[in-house]
């Protein structure tokens, strides 16, 4: 059956097409980062302008620093790029990293209604959460073993309240990004801990509104490292240094610095060399 | 000619129903017609004798083993032409593909459908498609052709055009065996004719005996009611 | 209301600007789905018709299991292609995790349930009414499955769209096996849950018009198509 055959070859040809347009070989690294740098827009600015510098591309995954971390632990990243230091260092003392290098920091606000009905309003951060507590004012955490997540849980611990037992129906423990979580936030009309960036960059924000900023506490630095090629000896170890080495260098430092929203800028580079 | 098929206590059981009970039979005539009421089970016993379906007991006794095709009341047309129809029974025998492809063509003009050869099978008419089913079964020249009521649903210049088809097969010395609805068919059809009535052989009878003087009470009924 | 207008309006901005980027991801779906929906027929259509038509031990159990496979979780897929692909995983010496490779891998593995379990549905149907025919003519149960496939490939077209309906519209294996990497592996559904966690919920949502528009144009050409080929075939 010429009709038959005419079928099963275009049927294959259409298959083949498909699965394989596109497998052209190219250079890249893996970056394994955060929901923050990705949804704040971070990564599509630095992009092209270190693929220009180097002619590497990045191809960047970004996950919940826990995830982050795990990823690159699995060998699936060359490099990694998050903000938790406690679990940074324990990545490389695990023998999974090379070296931790700090790279840039931006800060965490806590966002929450206008109205503010706990009154944390230009609190610290351990009075303003002590009082959303004390309130039993909604409040909407990530629950993702993320970055933000660790460090929302160090705060609660630094201001004294036992999540374990304060934990009620006003703290809704959603398991999901930065951009999700502050979307159930607005509909919940609920206090949050966020990193500034993904706010900023956030349309979705219904009456919510910046609530405590500023206090020192509030720092959320971001670190480097390169995946272990003793670990896992496919990672591009020279084309992943080379972005760390960017990344870190006057003109890296200089990319983070220019990105800004509505004339805001998100990052601060504070690379030690 | 010489008993072809013995038919040796063959039943059929389904659930509770006996839909062929203990037949004997010995099958001799080149053309034997199956008759009897609806639901008496003529086509199951077509179907035990062609192997398509087994029996709950009893056994067919071959004289020698025959080359079988049957023909369905309706029609099975693949989606595809007329010719490539014919071309499939052929080829499932596994004959090299230029023969399938002329012997095809041969049956096809028997049946007087080469014209319409290239044609979607199943966009020809139902008397149409009966045609392709018997050129599909004539191209593999059986040594016994079964036919389960091939007629039924066909209109009447469509069943003369069957039935002369159905006699040319048998002139070439196939095997005839058929069931159908049509008495004045059988007649012409049959030299012998099988009545069966609830699962059971009634009576088996040459065919000019029968429609004149049956032999059982539930024969003469049946051509009773059947004959105008 | 108005957030439905604004994207529609945005809809329409995006299709009539024909945003270079929105067209590579556009892209970029319809060849995964695509490439998955032909290994899943390639692999499922045997398989179903192979059910519908086999008499084997273990067909029943099988037929189940293919059912119920059917709602098989998108999740699930991509967590179990991830594994298998990571590099700390079985297959993780091809490098292939991250890439359009491993999304067609998931949806291939997701899709192929749905299409082996509507060809069954498929040939079931056809069987009953020819295999008297088919086996008379000596087809073995095989051949009779090859000849049902090609005979119901009208209706099985249902079965393909199905499968790819389902491919194309899944996030969860997707942006778990492809990362979401812009410019490689970002597809329509990432890009829409990209854009629901950016907050900016009309262009989501005007993202989710184009790949409803889009899948709803294939269906539309697949069944003017079979249309035009069960009239020309009956």
């Amino acid at each position: 059956m010429i009709t038959r055959r005419l079928f099963c070859s275009a049927l294959a040809s259409l298959g083949l097409l498909a699965a394989t347009a596109s497998q052209a070989q190219e250079r890249f690294v893996t970056v394994s980062s955060t929901t923050s740098t990705e949804q704040s827009g971070l990564f599509s600015h630095l992009l092209p302008i270190f693929e220009k510098a180097s002619g590497i591309k990045l191809r960047v995954v970004a996950l919940g620093t826990g995830q982050a971390l795990d990823m690159a632990r699995r060998g699936d990243a060359d490099v990694v790029f998050v903000h938790d230091k406690a679990a940074e260092e324990k990545f490389i003392a695990e023998g999974y990293g090379v070296k931790r290098q700090e790279v840039m920091y931006n800060d965490f606000i806590v966002i929450g209604p206008k109205a503010d009905p706990a009154k944390a309003l230009g609190r610290d951060i351990l009075e303003g959460l002590r009082r959303i507590e004390a309130t039993k004012a909604p409040f909407v955490s990530r629950g993702d073993k993320s970055g933000t997540h660790a460090a929302e849980l160090r705060y609660w611990k630094a201001a004294g309240v036992d999540l374990d037992k304060a934990k009620g129906p006003w703290y809704r423990d959603t398991g999901s990004g930065m951009g999700p979580a502050l979307n159930t936030a607005a509909s919940m009309n609920a206090y949050i801990l966020a990193d500034r960036g993904t706010w900023l960059s956030f349309k979705n924000r219904g009456d919510l509104g910046i609530i405590v900023e500023g206090d020192t506490k509030l720092f959320n630095q971001y670190g480097v490292i390169l995946v272990n090629p003793a670990k896992h000896p496919h990672v591009k170890q020279a084309d992943g240094q080379k972005f760390i080495d960017w990344v870190v260098s006057d003109a890296g430092q200089k990319a983070i610095a220019d990105y800004k929203i509505g004339g805001e800028q998100l990052f601060f580079p504070n690379a030690k060399r | 000619m010489n008993t072809w098929l013995t038919i040796e206590r063959l039943g059929l059981t389904e659930g509770s129903t006996r839909i062929i009970d203990d037949v004997s039979l010995s099958l001799a005539a080149q053309r034997t017609v199956v008759l009897g009421p609806n639901g008496a089970g003529k086509s199951t016993l077509l179907r035990l004798i062609h192997g398509l379906l087994h029996p709950s007991e009893g056994a067919l006794r071959w004289a020698q083993p025959l080359s079988q095709a049957m023909v369905f009341q309706r029609p099975i047309m693949l989606r595809t032409t007329a010719l490539a129809n014919v071309v499939y029974g052929l080829k499932l025998k596994g004959h090299a593909k230029e023969v399938c492809q002329r012997r095809a063509l041969d049956s096809l003009a028997h049946v007087g459908l080469e014209h319409l050869a290239q044609r979607p099978a199943r966009l020809l008419s139902g008397g149409e498609q009966q045609r392709v089913a018997l050129a599909r079964v004539w191209a593999l020249e059986p040594e016994l052709l079964i036919l389960d009521e091939p007629t039924a649903s066909l209109d009447p210049a469509s069943s003369r055009e069957v039935e002369r088809i159905i006699n040319e097969i048998a002139a070439s010395g196939t095997r005839i065996l058929m069931t159908t609805h049509n008495l004045g068919q059988a007649r012409r059809i049959a030299e012998e004719i099988v009545f069966i009535d609830r699962g059971r052989i009634a009576e088996q009878t040459p065919v000019a005996e029968f429609f004149t003087q049956p032999r059982t009470l539930a024969a003469q009924d049946f051509l009773q009611e059947e004959m105008p | 209301m108005t957030e439905f207008s604004d994207s529609f309006l945005t809809a329409w901005q995006l299709l009539a600007a024909s945003d270079a980027r929105l067209s590579a991801i556009v892209l970029l779906s319809l060849r995964v789905s695509l490439a998955a929906t032909v290994i899943a027929c390639v692999i499922g259509m045997p398989i179903g018709a192979l059910l519908a038509v086999g008499r084997f031990p273990g067909r029943r159990v099988l037929i189940v299991l293919f059912n119920g496979l059917m709602g098989l979780p998108p999740v699930v897929v991509g967590l179990l292609v991830y594994l298998l692909l990571s590099r700390a995983g079985p297959l993780g010496q091809f490098g292939l995790l991250f890439s359009p490779t491993a999304m067609v891998i998931a949806q291939a593995v997701l899709v192929t349930p749905i299409v082996a379990a509507l060809t069954r549905q498929v040939i079931a149907d056809e069987w009953s009414e020819y295999r008297e025919q088919l086996r008379s003519l000596g087809a073995s149960r095989a051949r009779a499955a090859a000849t049902l496939l090609w005979d119901g490939r009208f209706s099985l077209s249902t079965a393909a769209l199905a499968g790819f309906g389902r491919a194309i519209a899944e996030v969860g294996a997707v942006m778990i096996v492809g990362g979401n990497i812009d410019g490689v592996t970002r597809v329509m559904t990432t890009t829409i849950a990209l854009e629901t966690s950016k907050g900016d919920l009309p262009l989501a949502l005007a993202l989710g018009f184009i790949l409803i528009a889009v899948v709803l144009a294939i269906n539309a050409v697949a069944y003017a198509v079979r249309g035009w080929a069960e009239r020309r075939w009956g």
